[in-house]
């Protein structure tokens, strides 16, 4: 048998050719981006014409691949975990009407904030949304998951969640394939109905939701990803969820750990073996990537039971991923701390690239600023969220995809004239345009420069879905075409830009100022591959 | 135990656990791939985490490489237990230490990447590094440059840290010329020799 040296996201990206997928929808966000990537350079993908493009959001990709699972086809859809709060409305709301082809949600949270606003735990959207969540423990189990996840999706009709965290999303280890199944074929659902929610349909779908949650825990209990591992020292008892099982198993080599363990790998969480440890032991440590939600919820409020042991009690910490280290501290384990690091070195933070086109931008920015007071420039996520450092020091906020406008428009109502609002090409497409639908409303005094590398560039440089279609985009919103200006941002228009740039600042109206010019990264990348 | 068993035992139980260190841009990851082909030839299992997303941009980056013949659990190497940092720039070399065991060897290129306006004086970052038991400090750019390229860097320090990985050389030449195949005999040769002089280098200088 061939073994394959994947990272979990191409374990997940081949799991889903593997298992039959019709369509991948996504929108790209670290750590969940290189899925995508994978399907769209796979060769099978190609041949079978898997549907491979990016979405415009997280919100789009998800209705997207509900659309094709209503037509009967296995869909998948990935984000970031920050992604699905943008398709939470539309996740949550497809756990009432069900699926018809097997519907999987990827989504890949960030413990320790790598790349991200935060590190909310996508597990209690799963929860929230009351359908089953896989959250592999292996490289091999993400790619059973993601090939296998399809039926489980049509067995228990609902979309099926598949929470990966960093580390398991880019850390590569052996994978085996399985057998290549065949697509599904079009089908229309079997209830005409079930998609439509309206009220006296909603509850009744909703019934049929709560009633499935016993199929749901069964086939927790019975699943493979979850089990029970006998130990003789019963005074303490573990629950490790996820990737934190290898955390302990590093210190337990070849089936050497003392303590009963209850590996959790799918959720609704399986209750047998959860009271059998509970019976069996004095003590439970709850071992989990991600907020303690498995602890809060074995503790309960007045915590009188078997006592539980975590991220809530201070045995592991509140925030923050997990690690060998802290799970053998948890265990009181002594182990050699290393060498300290020594003073002289020097923190080495990201920074915008040599010649990057949103260094310009802020350069005249900043000198057409000089005359009001500081904190006026809203700013969003992508590469130019650097120029909140030194020696920029230009943007005030970054917040979500979209807030730049929005916020702008806010704090111009509350009479912070003028106000600013900076922002990259993808995430104008993303969450831009409503915002700025609201500006153009209610002719609010703000500036929008949209910084646009024709690329998603924080990213890797995908394509961004608002290529060539900005100052359309902005004319078709109602910005007034005598205020929508483009420049090439390169040292040689400075003066050019800080004269647009002041002339608009004092525009009482929406003004959007467009430099543009292409990803220094993308630009090369690009010749490179056309060699 | 006859000599033979215990040798056996040895090599049974191979295991090493690498930190890759770098820049963003520096092509650490270039290593961990002439590694990996190197232990998936030799029938070895491999675990490695890497970095991506934001600190790529320049930032500081790393990538854990654990091989071993056993089975592996965690993608992360424990604290106070590598058995090699392998470092493509000093700074970045000694941001790791809390990893690397007792008997842990730091195998790191010269040549400081200055890409902030408050890198340390780099006489003060060398000596930081020579008060470590076990070092390797090689000119990797000036080698790379002697034998064609400054491309050829990496593999200059992957020839240094090849003494202290438990597999054999040659399986390490063979991944070099699994990666570099497509580029002709010639990028292919002057790799291999890359290697070789960082090899001899730490040899001498162990
Ligand atoms: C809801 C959400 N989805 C995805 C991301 C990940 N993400 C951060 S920045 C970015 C791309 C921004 O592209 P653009 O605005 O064009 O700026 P650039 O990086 O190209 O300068 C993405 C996809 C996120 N932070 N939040
Ligand atoms: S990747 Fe592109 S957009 Fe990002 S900093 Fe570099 S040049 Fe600028």
């Amino acid at each position: 048998m061939q073994k394959h040296l994947f990272l979990g996201v191409e374990a997940i990206g081949q799991g889903a050719i593997d298992g039959g997928m019709s369509g991948v929808y996504a929108y790209p966000g670290t750590p969940s981006t290189e899925i995508t990537e994978f399907i769209q350079d796979h060769p099978l993908a190609e041949e079978r014409n898997i549907h491979r493009k990016w979405s415009a959001n997280e919100k789009t990709a998800f209705e997207t691949a509900l659309g094709m699972s209503y037509a009967g086809k296995r869909a998948m859809s990935c984000m970031k975990h920050v992604g699905l709060n943008v398709a939470a409305d539309a996740f949550v709301n497809a756990a009432m009407t069900g699926v018809n082809g097997g519907l999987i949600l990827t989504v890949a949270d960030d413990p320790s904030m790598h790349s991200s606003q935060n590190e909310q735990d996508s597990r209690f959207y799963g929860k929230f949304a009351m359908v089953p969540i896989l959250e592999p423990s292996s490289q091999q189990e993400a790619y059973d998951m993601a090939r296998e996840g399809f039926a489980l999706s049509e067995l228990t009709k609902v979309p099926v969640m598949l929470r990966i965290t960093t580390r398991m999303a880019h850390s590569r280890a052996g994978v085996v394939c399985s057998e290549v199944l065949d697509e599904n074929k079009l089908s229309m659902p079997a209830d005409p109905r079930q998609f439509i929610l309206l009220p006296a349909i909603a509850r009744r779908k909703y019934k049929e939701l709560l009633q499935s949650q016993d199929l749901f825990l069964k086939l927790s209990e019975e699943s493979k990803y979850n089990r029970y591992e006998e130990g003789e020292d019963t005074s303490l008892g573990i629950v490790a969820c996820g990737i934190a099982y290898n955390y302990l198993m590093e210190h337990y080599p070849n089936g050497t750990c003392p303590f009963p363990v209850v590996k959790i790998s799918q959720y609704p969480l399986p209750e047998k073996l959860i009271k059998r440890l509970n019976h069996e032991c004095d003590e439970l440590l709850i071992l989990e990537e991600g907020a303690p939600m498995v602890e809060e919820s074995l503790k309960g409020f007045f915590a009188n039971g078997t006592p539980v042991k975590g991220r809530l009690d201070g045995t592991l910490p509140r925030d923050g991923e997990l690690n060998p280290d802290l799970i053998a501290k948890a265990l009181g384990k002594e182990f050699f701390k290393g060498y300290e690091i020594p003073e002289v070195v020097a923190n080495r933070p990201p920074a915008l690239c040599q010649g990057c086109g949103h260094q310009d931008a802020y350069v005249a920015m900043n000198e057409a600023l000089a005359d009001y007071t500081k904190g006026r420039v809203f700013s969003d996520i992508g590469c130019y969220t650097l120029g909140a450092l030194p020696p920029y020091e230009t943007i005030y906020s970054c917040v979500d995809m979209g807030a730049s406008i929005t916020m702008a428009k806010g704090a111009a109502d509350a009479g912070l004239i003028p106000a600013v609002a900076m922002i990259g090409d993808s995430t104008f497409a993303h969450s831009g345009i409503t915002g700025l639908l609201d500006a153009v409303n209610e002719k609010s005094s703000i500036t929008i420069v949209i910084s646009d590398n024709e690329s998603v560039s924080m990213t890797g440089g995908q394509d961004s879905s608002a290529l060539g279609k900005i100052e359309s985009i902005c004319i078709g919103v109602g910005v007034d075409p005598a205020h929508i200006h483009t420049i090439v941002p390169l040292r040689k228009n400075h003066e050019e830009m800080v004269r647009l740039f002041r002339e608009e600042f004092a525009y009482e109206g929406v003004s959007v100022i467009i430099p543009r010019r292409e990803c220094i990264q993308r630009a090369s990348s690009r010749k490179r591959n056309q060699k | 135990m006859t000599k033979l068993n215990l040798e056996l035992l040895i090599k049974l139980n191979m295991k090493s656990d690498i930190i890759l260190a770098g820049v963003g841009g520096q092509g650490i990851l270039s290593i961990a791939t002439a590694l990996g082909e190197a232990a998936l030839a030799d029938g070895l299992l491999i675990k490695q985490a890497e970095t991506h997303g934001m600190s790529q941009r320049g930032g500081a980056v790393y990538s854990h490489m654990r091989i071993s013949d056993q089975p592996i659990s965690s993608d992360l190497i424990p604290g106070g237990s590598a058995d090699l940092i392998l470092s493509v720039e000093p700074m970045e070399s000694l941001r790791y230490l809390p990893y690397l065991s007792e008997t842990g060897y730091l195998v790191t290129n010269i040549t400081p990447f200055v890409n902030i306006p408050n890198y340390p004086d780099i006489e003060l970052v060398l000596a930081e590094i020579r008060k470590l038991p076990r070092f390797i400090a090689i000119d990797a750019d000036s080698i790379a440059k002697e034998v064609g390229s400054s491309r050829a860097s990496n593999m200059v320090m992957l020839g240094a840290a090849s003494p202290f990985i438990d597999i054999e050389f040659s399986k390490i030449e063979n991944g070099i010329r699994t990666i570099f195949e497509r580029k002709g005999e010639a990028v292919v040769n002057m790799n291999l020799e890359a290697l070789r002089r960082g090899r001899a280098f730490a040899e001498e200088n162990r």
